[in-house]
Formats: C-alpha cells, sequence, structure tokens
C-alpha cells in the first residue's frame, strides 16, 4: 500500500439554512480552500471525487452542477458516489493506490433545507414493505435508542450528557452550528420527539459542504512540513431490515476498524459521526474506545450535521486534531443509512 | 495501472419495458448470480460490491443499495455506490476494477440496474430548480439540436440515423436479453415512424428498460483459476467537463477525446481503428454513432458517418458497433454503460453467442452522460496486456 496523507481540509461555517448561496458557491469555496491550503498546485491533483444525493438536493443528476465549481477546464478524471463524501476520500485513496495518480480532492456538499429531512430520509428505506409504514429518520433512531438503554443499562440522562458535552465543546468551532452551555436537568424536561430521543438527542439540520486533499508518499512530503498519514481505513455494511440484525450493536464499525488495523490503546482523539447522542454509545463500544480517548472534540454532528458532508468533516477534523500536535493519534468514523447501518473507520497519525 | 485485473463472470437480466415480475431486489439478484455462475463462484467468494445507477429518482428510493445490500451478498463486506449520470454504468465497473488494481480485494462483484417501471424518468428528469435551466423536452430534447449541428458540420446524408438503427435493431434480433427485438425490421419502416425531436424518429431513440447487469472482476491469480475464459482490463478512463462552459463543443466533446487519449495511451493502441476488433458504445439516439466515431477516433473529423455507410460497423464489417443491439435497442440507464463494458468483455471472452465476432481480440467499452460531459471508458483483451 502507498503512504496517502490528508493535506487539507476546508468546511463552510454550518447553517440550518444557507439562504444565500448555491450548492455550487458552496463547493467552490471550499474547494478553493482546500486546494489553496494543501501545498501542490491544482495541476497535481490527478483525480477528484464527490459525496452528495439527489434527494438532499431535491433534484436528479445535483452534482453534475458541481462540476461547474471545479474549474474542470481541460476536462477532469473525476467520479461521484451517492454516499457521504468519506466514501469518496476511500474511492480518492484507493485510486491513488492503483498508481494512476499521485494527489485526489474530495468533496461532499448538502442542502438538507430544501426539504424536510426527517421525511427525505423514510425514502431510504426498502420500498415495498418499510417505507410505506412511514416511520422516519427520527423514529428509526428511536427504536435503536430503546434497544441500547435496556441492553445497556444507561439512562437518558447518559444521552443527555453527549449532548451537554457535544454543544459545550463546538463552543471552539467556529463552523458549528449549535453550541453553547446547556443543562442536562433543563434538557431532561423537554418532551420526547419519538420516545426515549427528545430534540437534544437528534443532530440538527445542516446546510453545509467540505473539501479535502489527499496525496501520496512524496508529494505529501513536499507539499508541507506536516502531513497527517492515513494509516488505515475500510467501511462495512450490514442488512438493512431492522429486525435482522442487533440494533443495540455496531458490528459494521468493529468490523471496519479491525480491518482498518485500529489499535484502540493507541487512540488519542475520535471523531464520530453520530447523528443521534445514543450511537455515539454504541460507536465507543464497537471501537472498544478506552475512557480517556477524547469524543468529537469539534463538537461533532450534534454542533452540524451537513449530511453527505458530515462524515467527510470528521476525517477533516480529526486530521486537524493530529496536524495541530493535540493528538497523536485520531480516529475518524462515518456512518450512513438508518440506525448506522454503513460505516467507515479510518485513522490518522503524524509523521 | 496498479495490479492486473480481468472480468471472469458476466451477468444481465431479460431486459423489458416493465419487469413486474421481479422487485429491484430480484432484478438485481438476477444478474448477479448469473455473473457469479459464469465466474463459478458464489456470494460468499466475494470480497466487496460496488453498484451503479443513475437517478434515486428513477425507482423513488433514496440510496437503494441500503436495501439491496443482503439481496447482493453485502452484508459484511464493503459496499459502495457509484453516481456519474449516464456514464455510471461504466464508471461503477472501473471502480470495482480498481479496488482490484489498487491490491486491495481479489474479486469484486459489481452491478448496475434501472427499474423505470418503478417511477417515472421523464418526471424525475423534469423538476424545475430556481435560476437553472428546466430540461422540459426529455433527454432527446436536448440531443436534437447536437445532432443538427452534426449533419450541419459534416454534411451527412440525412438518412444516416435510420441506417444506423436499422443496423441495431437487427443485431439486437441476435441477443436475447434485448428489449426491443423488432422482427423483419426495415428501413422503411424507421423511416416512416413518427418524428418525435427532429432529425430523431420514433425508431432512431432508445426504449426505457427495466434491466441489470453484473460483472465479477478479479484479480490475476483468481482470473487465472477461472474456469471460463477472462476479458483482461487492458485499460480504463473517465473524463468530466463542467455544464456551463462557453468554450464547450458538445457534438465533439473534448471529455470524450481527451478520456479516449489517455485510454489508447494507457492499452498502447496508437491506431484505434486498426487495433480495435469491435465496440459496445453508448447510443441512444441513432445518429450518435457516427459522432462516437470521430470523438473517439475511429474516423476522421467530420467522416465518420461514412463508417455507418459502408457498413464497416455492421456485424461483419472492419469495425462492428454494438453487436448486441446497443442501447437503441435496451436503455435500463443505470446499467446501459455496463452492459456495454460487458458486451465487450464477452467478446473477447468469445461468450457472446450469435452476435459474436469471429476472433474478438481487443474490445472498447464506452459510456457517457450529462448533458455529452460525463465519459467512462475501457478496453478489454483476450490476453493480458
Amino acid at each position: 500500500m502507498r503512504d496517502v496523507a490528508v493535506l487539507s481540509f476546508a468546511q463552510t461555517p454550518m447553517k440550518r439554512r444557507e439562504s444565500g448561496r448555491s450548492e455550487v458557491d458552496m463547493v467552490m469555496s471550499v474547494v478553493r480552500e482546500a486546494v489553496a491550503a494543501s501545498g501542490i498546485p491544482r495541476r497535481e491533483i490527478g483525480f477528484t471525487c464527490s459525496g452528495s444525493s439527489d434527494y438532499i438536493a431535491g433534484q436528479a443528476f445535483a452534482f453534475v452542477g458541481a462540476v461547474d465549481a471545479l474549474g474542470a477546464w481541460p476536462p477532469i478524471s473525476e467520479s461521484h458516489v451517492e454516499m457521504d463524501a468519506a466514501w469518496a476520500l476511500y474511492e480518492a485513496w484507493i485510486k491513488i493506490q492503483t498508481g494512476v495518480c499521485d494527489a485526489a480532492l474530495c468533496f461532499g456538499f448538502g442542502r438538507a433545507s430544501m426539504g424536510t429531512l426527517p421525511e427525505t430520509l423514510t425514502l431510504q428505506l426498502e420500498p415495498y414493505t418499510l417505507a410505506p409504514l412511514g416511520i422516519d429518520a427520527i423514529g428509526m433512531a428511536a427504536l435503536q435508542a430503546r434497544a441500547w438503554l435496556e441492553r445497556s443499562g444507561r439512562s437518558e440522562r447518559d444521552l443527555a450528557e453527549v449532548a451537554v458535552r457535544s454543544r459545550r465543546d463546538a463552543k471552539q468551532n467556529p463552523f458549528a452550528q449549535l453550541r453553547g452551555d446547556f443543562e442536562v436537568e433543563k434538557l431532561l424536561a423537554e418532551p420526547t420527539l419519538a420516545s426515549p430521543l427528545r430534540r437534544h438527542d437528534c443532530a440538527p439540520i445542516t446546510d453545509g459542504a467540505a473539501a479535502i486533499v489527499i496525496a501520496a508518499g512524496d508529494v505529501a512530503r513536499r507539499a508541507g512540513p506536516r502531513p497527517v498519514w492515513i494509516r488505515g481505513i475500510d467501511h462495512r455494511i450490514e442488512p438493512h431490515h431492522p429486525g435482522v440484525r442487533d440494533l443495540a450493536v455496531s458490528v459494521s464499525t468493529a468490523l471496519a476498524a479491525k480491518k482498518a488495523g485500529v489499535d484502540p490503546a493507541r487512540i488519542d482523539v475520535a471523531e464520530l459521526h453520530a447523528p443521534f447522542t445514543h450511537q455515539e454509545w454504541i460507536l465507543r463500544e464497537a471501537l472498544a474506545l478506552p475512557p480517556g480517548v477524547r469524543i468529537n472534540p469539534s463538537g461533532g454532528p450534534l454542533a452540524a450535521n451537513p449530511m453527505m458532508a458530515a462524515g467527510l468533516v470528521r476525517i477533516g477534523e480529526a486530521a486537524a486534531q493530529v496536524r495541530s500536535g493535540a493528538a497523536r493519534r485520531a480516529l475518524a468514523h462515518a456512518t450512513q443509512g438508518h440506525c448506522l447501518q454503513q460505516n467507515l473507520v479510518c485513522w490518522l497519525e503524524g509523521e | 495501472m496498479g495490479e492486473r485485473c480481468a472480468v471472469v463472470g458476466v451477468g444481465q437480466t431479460k431486459l423489458d419495458a416493465r419487469r413486474i415480475d421481479v422487485s429491484q431486489v430480484g432484478l438485481v439478484r438476477e444478474a448477479a448470480l448469473r455473473a457469479l455462475e459464469d465466474a463459478g463462484l458464489g456470494f460468499e467468494d466475494i470480497d466487496a460490491v460496488v453498484i451503479g445507477k443513475a437517478p434515486d429518482l428513477f425507482e423513488g428510493v433514496m440510496m437503494p443499495e441500503l436495501f439491496l445490500a443482503e439481496a447482493l451478498g453485502g452484508a459484511g463486506k464493503p459496499m459502495l455506490r457509484v453516481h456519474t449520470a449516464g456514464s455510471v454504468g461504466g464508471s461503477t465497473a472501473i471502480v470495482a476494477a480498481s479496488l482490484v488494481e489498487a491490491g486491495v480485494h481479489e474479486r469484486v462483484l459489481t452491478v448496475a440496474y434501472e427499474k423505470q417501471s418503478e417511477s417515472n424518468a421523464m418526471w424525475a428528469l423534469s423538476i424545475k430548480r430556481p435560476f437553472q435551466q428546466a430540461v422540459v423536452a426529455g433527454a432527446g430534447g436536448f440531443f436534437a439540436p447536437l445532432i443538427r449541428s452534426y449533419i450541419r458540420r459534416s454534411g451527412a446524408p440525412e438518412d444516416t440515423g435510420i441506417r444506423v438503427a436499422l443496423k441495431d435493431r437487427q443485431n439486437a434480433l441476435k441477443n436475447p436479453y434485448a428489449h426491443l427485438r423488432i422482427e423483419g425490421i426495415s428501413f422503411e419502416q424507421i423511416a416512416g415512424s413518427p418524428m418525435l425531436w427532429d432529425p430523431i424518429r420514433y425508431l432512431e431513440t432508445c426504449p426505457s428498460s427495466d434491466g441489470a447487469c453484473a460483472m465479477v472482476i478479479a484479480s490475476e491469480g483468481a482470473a487465472r483459476r477461472a474456469p471460463r475464459p477472462p476479458a483482461w482490463v487492458h485499460a480504463t478512463a473517465m473524463r468530466t467537463e463542467p455544464t456551463f462552459f462557453a468554450g464547450r463543443d458538445q457534438v465533439n466533446p473534448q471529455a470524450g477525446m481527451d478520456c479516449a487519449r489517455d485510454l489508447y495511451r494507457k492499452a498502447g493502441i496508437s491506431d484505434a481503428r486498426r487495433e480495435i476488433d469491435c465496440a459496445e458504445i453508448y447510443v441512444p439516439f441513432s445518429w450518435f454513432e457516427p459522432m462516437w466515431m470521430e470523438n473517439l477516433f475511429f474516423a476522421p473529423k467530420g467522416e465518420g458517418w461514412r463508417m455507418t455507410y459502408e457498413g464497416a460497423t455492421a456485424l461483419g464489417g472492419d469495425l462492428p458497433v454494438n453487436m448486441s443491439g446497443g442501447v437503441l435497442s435496451s436503455n435500463p440507464i443505470g446499467a446501459s454503460g455496463m452492459l456495454r463494458f460487458a458486451e465487450a468483455a464477452n467478446q473477447v471472452r468469445g461468450l457472446a453467442g450469435e452476435h459474436q465476432v469471429a476472433g474478438a481480440r481487443r474490445a472498447l467499452g464506452h459510456a457517457y452522460g450529462g448533458g455529452s460531459q460525463y465519459f467512462s471508458m475501457w478496453i478489454v483483451g483476450s490476453e493480458p496486456r
């Protein structure tokens, strides 16, 4: 395997509604910023891959417009996954491994404010027997939260504490959408949206975009003094039907971590893509993270959750932790689908 | 290019207007199981699954790969979902090949499908967004002016398109999977069919199809153990150009030419017409055959129509094109590109059946999408390069 490093990361300010800019504007700003910060000229970027969803944009071929943000002339070698952009980074990493290019640009974007997200995500369910039930994303997550609470013996207080910590940490993140000091008691006094989940247990609806430039060995070393190496990356999917898997655990996350060669004892910081509070607990268990590991110093998805980019943001935030010296090794995780159906794990390390 | 890889299994479904006998699950399994059977493998032998399809609005399911994972043996494995507009079937195969070329996996199952009968593609393509041009006349309305421009530039005879359609529809009669198989199809029948988007007549356009295509792509070691002849991947290439750029030429797109040049360079091809034995290319409207012949450097600029006219692209010609009947005969949009790649593979495997080109050793698979702005291509051969 070739050594591949994260060179740069850019994200938009995360907002409940981005009313002033189109997706093309948003993508253009993060792409420009990430390429400029990468330390390598744009012409050396041999591959571009993006992640987005037509259902988030409310239009077929929504990703086609994003190409206008890339300066794709002369034409570029480019691909797109209808997945969170963390998987676009995976495809780019694969491309570098084949040897056809040494550097790649990855980006993702989503404007969930264009529709009603929880109901849009109902259409992500199997269309013949599940989607017709009309259960939305929060309802599905609530089934999982209940299963986990019953298995773990923990309480809704443990869930609220995740939200309080996330939004307190987000005060240090200028890009975060939700930040501030909250009290567990007050949060627990709120009504449930879908028992046992309350509003604070759910990620906000976010408009945003993010971009990352990655590069192989020598190109990365030449680009700057502090490359952050991707030491392992893997992703796994589980069955879709909630009735055929144990919702209280994340088998696919555990498997992806194993295949990526994660040693939890050596991880300092983890950026986990847990759009619901209970999912952070499930992921910590699946990854066997010791209590000392700092979780989501950025505030995580509970502070901002740009659909199709939030997983890539986790990789960018984890890399930033290593680059700043705050962590020697960081883990990043991305998810998509209901109830953590599909998961990607990578871990990063400085020189 | 990384590790060598090869196609060791190919499967496709019966292509039809409405496959109401199967769900989306049944459709993708039909193709996947045939590809696995062809490869002499089971789901347990597969390391990863790469699935592709065109817009999710075509079936009305967001990210359907999530619910298809189990049916494709994906549980516990890596699964990727590719979407690059009409070129997606080709891009999906290229992503699958790159997983093997990267040395990450030994055997990858790749599947592409569309089940247009479960939604309405015309509706899905007609959503008007603020500040954007609406496609109000379907793909035909978009591409007809480009064809007009091609005719004006090249001086091609007006009946060139009819001749392409006749050839592809006759070829489809040799392909048991083809959607449109019109017995006794004639020049007069096509010429007399209604004009939909001048100069595109009804019988010069592709149908809306349900269908899936699957391939198993394997490492060199695994390919050498395959029960049937492998199709070695000699080269792959992809190119994209932007929508809004005044310097574009949508009749002879730069992205297509750059993609072909890159592909031929990687495959060691200096004279495409002479060194490639046959091609499956993405021709959703008849006139795109001569246009792509030029874009792919099989013919000099302005002379692609001569190849059609002189019969060079017919099954017995010097460069047979769309031996399977092509997109004109079957268009399950997301799968159409992979069908081109898979048909090219079966030609060099010698397994194309009645539409086999005798002695085909090197074949081109081609797909395009968007407003002639996404291209994916591969060259496969009967021997490793």
